[in-house]
């Protein structure tokens, strides 16, 4: 059981859980599915500066940050308990185009050659983790929410400014990925 | 430009939730959002939605596996709020399950294709970059302080920003 549960699981599996995710929170207590507005509710709780976009009470959104504690109680299980020991498999076209790059470690879910510590003092680990991580916040925030927000609850409910929001994530990271990135990775 | 002062208005445009009832009940109540989390974060891990790589295949259309994902997802998170609304299911404190409609502004198009560059770039949205510090990958924590700084600045300049 923990050895077949170790495995990667397939694509339908995490699909179904996500997808249970959103009726369990509405029947729980009348909750709406949205992982990003934590990263509001923290700076509303830790230097909200007398903006207005920060003064709520962040207090009655706690339940969001008890959600996101528990997604990370579930992946340090997922880790540790469920761990699998073999290396991430990735399409070989991905692998060819990642060679160029120096990326070639697949031991973990993310390249180390990316996400350390020193990749931070390199040009393209600062563009990549610190550039990127600010239009993550700032976009999902500027969007009204992010891929659980809108891709997973706001499509749910058929809202389709979820679904202009959603084809507007998807084509950003197109673009990105194939026009922008390269540029990126060999800086 | 914005609309009105007016709380409800300034957070009727976030993916967030709204309703305000129940909050009477007893903060360790949360605890039953904590328990749906782990299940949640599991998954994340499990099915590779934290990888990197996987969201690198996605956005190069070299695998099935995150479309699978995150259409399975919705089709049972529109089957499930489909019959909430059939059956106008209550919550497990009897209260009536209520929805919001949200309005589309420019900020989704111009956010939107700002948070997809960053999910190209970092691989994560904001779901898994919980569950990667989770994992123990320290250095995501560059990446949450950036959408920390993010998030921030953007709460300061939103009001000079078109909606």
């Amino acid at each position: 059981m923990i050895q077949t549960l170790s495995q990667p699981w397939p694509w339908w599996a995490g699909g179904i859980i996500i997808g249970l995710t959103v009726p369990a929170l509405l029947l729980l207590g009348n909750r709406h599915f949205g992982i990003s507005g934590n990263l509001r509710h923290i700076c509303a709780a830790v230097f909200p500066a007398n903006i207005r976009f920060f003064k709520y009470d962040w207090r009655k959104e706690s339940w969001n940050l008890f959600f996101a504690g528990g997604i990370m109680l579930g992946a340090a299980i997922a880790a540790t308990l469920l761990a699998d020991p073999n290396p991430v498999r990735v399409a070989p076209e991905l692998a060819a185009e990642l060679q160029t790059y120096g990326i070639t470690h697949y031991d973990s879910q993310l390249p180390p050659e990316i996400f350390s510590w020193d990749s931070l003092f390199t040009l393209r680990g600062f563009v990549l983790l610190v550039v990127g991580g600010f239009l993550v916040g700032f976009g999902t925030r500027y969007a009204g929410g992010c891929t659980s927000g809108h891709s997973i609850m706001g499509l749910s409910t058929l809202q389709w400014p979820s679904l202009v929001a959603t084809i507007c994530f998807m084509a950003g990271g197109i673009l990105m990925a194939n026009f922008i990135l390269p540029y990126i990775m060999h800086l | 430009m914005l609309p009105p002062e007016s709380d409800f208005e300034v957070r009727s445009l976030d993916a967030m939730c709204i309703n305000e009832s129940q909050e009477q009940l007893p903060w360790y109540h949360n605890f039953k959002y904590a328990a749906v989390g782990v299940i949640f974060g599991i998954a994340f891990v499990k099915t590779e939605i934290i990888s990197w790589f996987r969201m690198q295949e996605m956005f190069r259309f070299q695998s099935f596996h995150m479309y699978g994902v995150i259409s399975t997802g919705v089709v049972i998170g529109a089957l499930s709020v489909w019959l909430i609304k059939k059956f106008q299911a209550k919550t497990m404190h009897g209260e009536p399950i209520q929805f919001h409609t949200k309005k589309l502004n420019r900020g989704q198009v111009i956010g939107g294709l700002m948070f997809g560059f960053g999910w190209a770039m970092t691989g994560a949205c904001p779901g898994p970059l919980f569950a990667i510090l989770g994992t123990g990958v320290l250095p995501i924590l560059i990446v949450i302080a950036g959408a920390l700084a993010g998030t921030w600045v953007y709460g300061a300049v939103r009001e000079r920003l078109p909606h």
